[in-house]
């Protein structure tokens, strides 16, 4: 293990290099330990259902990168995003922000840490209070931290707003008097009014048409060189996410089954579940199109109140083997900083 | 307020036509012209839609209802909304072919189980009485589509039929949709955002924009030489899985025009950073550019100089 892993914060040294103690992570900074995120799902009086949302999830974000993490409905990716934030508290597991055990910590210390930890959402319209007008809404973090008031959170707002390419001489307008584009604007001045290193973009681009996406795209991009930031860019794009990333984790019912650079990711995936959406997603040539033949999954993806046991995708999955539903596959270190959890990783 | 304007078009039989546009280019629209199917109070204030021989225009209510569903059926984009909830798959794939009187009530009793294997729904026999909660995002798709073909229908008019489905799934619909359109000899019209999927599935395209045909042409012009600037940058502004090298996306500045404010002259002058000075008193025609191809363009790209500078200035 490399001095880089050898974090203080460690909480036990441990012998096999997980996607959470990645050394070819440089100056890690967030870090995720076998994080768990499980909903009661009704059931009787007698029995109690779970929703294993996110089950035992390792990973390291590298200050400065953005991370994509890629994955379709029901995954986990979303919840796994918001336990991060803390909007809502994990079941097991560690999330530790530069030292700091976010899953531990609470009060005063805990604020000032989540200060420095913002989100973007999905819907434009459903994350801006219709009655609060813009100013207000983006000025909003500065009270609840703290941090400026009165004149000072003014121009705090109005620069903020300048950065994003709103003009400033629209604080006092509604929401609804805004296009989605514009909207999602805003929704990015208030995660970037507190100055934050690390922000979490939930599906920032998907409620967005075509020509509008590439507007925030290429803003998420300036902003992350002008202020140094590091992104987890939650979507279930692959092109998008491909696009705008520098590592890239694919999800499948809970559970990252890979993780490794964009182009490595596309050109060779090495998870079945990975090539098989690699396969599905079209480009816009028709040509290539032609050539192309994605590879079509038998079945539904199965309900996460009862996974399937050993690796989850055996059940779907083209190369499956007696082993991969009996012996759960770890997410191991593979070659080239990549990581992969499969029994025969690279073969389909 | 005009959402379609001037629309000229034809779909061959056995042909997938992609028509492609952001909201409100009236993509929509026109489908819902060629059905009599606009919601008050919108009509049709000019114009011909032919199919073979007959107006739909002109038709008559009763013949309306034996051309919907008889010669063409519609996929909508959320099939959940689409479906009665309280009636039972295999009922509402029977319903459809009642309704049309092309099959007896035996025949299509008989129907309802082969027709959702043809849309390869697992298990059809035991899934015939499933209602529709029962099934998944991707197999209620299956089922519209196959209430959409009950009546062999010569064309299949299908809204953003994958958008509301995981991309795994959209495959699987895409094949169908391809597969269905050789079996049946059927036109396919494909109506999407997604310039990706018109690659994939379409012979000819057609580019929407504020109501109007801007360019269309067959599906490798309009993708390897695009000559309007509207599909040039539309094409460059969405990320693509096969980039090779990192490239800044090209954004259209602004946003489409508003219905009831149309700007003087070429309609997307206000956004295009490729317009001369006449573009913005008078509106181009669709013009052909090439042998099967046509744009609504004073300048067209093919005269512009470097235009990936251009646009990122």
């Amino acid at each position: 293990m490399s001095a880089e892993a050898a974090q203080p914060t460690q909480p036990t040294p441990q012998a096999t290099i997980t996607a959470a103690t990645d050394p070819t992570v440089k100056k890690p900074l967030l870090r995720i330990e076998n994080l768990v995120k499980y909903f009661p799902a009704g059931g009787g009086l007698f029995t109690r259902n779970v929703v294993h949302a996110v089950d035992g999830v390792d990973l390291a974000i590298a200050s400065g990168e953005t991370l994509g993490l890629v994955g379709e409905s029901g995954c986990g990716k979303s919840t796994l995003g918001r336990v991060i934030v803390r909007l809502q508290p994990a079941t097991s597991g560690h999330v530790y922000f530069k030292d700091v055990d976010l899953t531990a910590t609470r009060g005063e210390k805990l604020r000032r840490t989540r200060q420095q930890i913002q989100m973007i959402f999905q819907d434009p319209y459903a994350s801006l209070n219709p009655r609060m007008t813009v100013g207000d809404i983006v000025a909003e973090p500065l009270k609840n931290f703290g941090v400026a008031r009165g004149r000072k959170a003014e121009q705090r707002v109005q620069e903020v707003m300048r950065v994003v390419g709103l003009n400033p001489n629209f604080v006092n307008r509604y929401p609804h008097e805004f296009s989605g584009g514009q909207r999602q604007r805003i929704g990015i001045a208030r995660a970037l009014v507190l100055n934050p290193t690390f922000i979490v973009a939930d599906e920032p681009v998907s409620a967005l048409d075509v020509s509008i996406q590439a507007q925030i795209v290429n803003l998420m991009e300036d902003l992350q060189s002008k202020f140094d930031l590091t992104f987890l860019f939650i979507a279930h794009d692959l092109s998008v996410v491909r696009h705008i990333s520098d590592r890239i984790a694919v999800m499948y019912l809970g559970k990252i089954v890979e993780i490794g650079p964009g182009n490595a990711i596309r050109d060779k995936p090495l998870h079945p579940y990975t090539k098989v959406l690699e396969s599905s997603v079209p480009v816009p040539d028709p040509d290539l199109e032609a050539a192309r033949k994605p590879i079509l999954l038998k079945g539904e993806i199965p309900s996460p109140v009862s996974p399937p046991a050993a690796c989850r995708f055996h059940t779907r999955c083209p190369i499956a083997q007696q082993i991969c539903s009996e012996v759960e596959p770890p997410l191991e270190k593979k070659a080239d900083g990549r990581f992969a959890a499969c029994h025969f990783p690279g073969q389909l | 307020m005009t959402a379609v304007d001037g629309i000229d078009f034809d779909i061959d039989r056995g042909e997938i036509v992609g028509i492609v546009g952001e909201s409100g280019s009236g993509k929509t629209m026109t489908a819902l012209s060629i059905l009599r199917l606009i919601p008050e109070p919108g009509k049709i204030t000019s114009g011909r839609i032919l199919f073979g021989e007959k107006d739909v225009a002109q038709m008559t209510d009763e013949e309306i209802r034996e051309f919907r569903g008889n010669d063409v059926a519609m996929i909508f984009q959320d099939p959940m909304t689409s479906l009665n909830p309280v009636l039972r798959v295999g009922f509402q794939v029977e319903e459809a072919m009642a309704a049309h009187k092309r099959f007896s009530t035996q025949q299509s009793r008989d129907r309802v189980i082969p027709l959702l294997q043809r849309v390869r729904i697992p298990a059809a026999k035991d899934r015939v009485r499933d209602f529709p909660h029962q099934f998944s995002g991707g197999m209620r798709q299956r089922a519209m589509i196959a209430m959409g073909v009950s009546n062999q229908p010569s064309l299949l008019i299908a809204d953003e039929p994958t958008t509301a489905l995981d991309v795994t799934v959209q495959a699987s619909i895409i094949e169908l949709v391809r597969d269905l359109s050789r079996e049946l000899r059927a036109a396919v019209m494909l109506i999407t955002h997604n310039m990706a999927l018109v690659a994939s599935l379409c012979n000819r395209v057609i580019v929407m924009y504020a109501g109007r045909i801007v360019e269309e042409g067959p599906t490798r012009s309009i993708f390897k030489n695009p000559q309007h600037p509207y599909t040039w940058s539309l094409l460059r502004s969405m990320p693509r899985l096969d980039e090779t090298e990192k490239e800044r996306l090209i954004s259209i500045k602004g946003l489409p025009p508003d219905l009831g404010r149309m700007p003087p002259g070429c309609k997307f002058h206000p956004r295009c950073k490729f317009r001369i000075d006449r573009c913005m008193t008078e509106e181009p025609p669709l013009g052909e550019v090439d042998p099967g191809q046509m744009a609504r363009c004073w300048v067209l790209m093919k005269n512009v100089q470097d235009p990936e500078a251009v646009a990122q200035k």
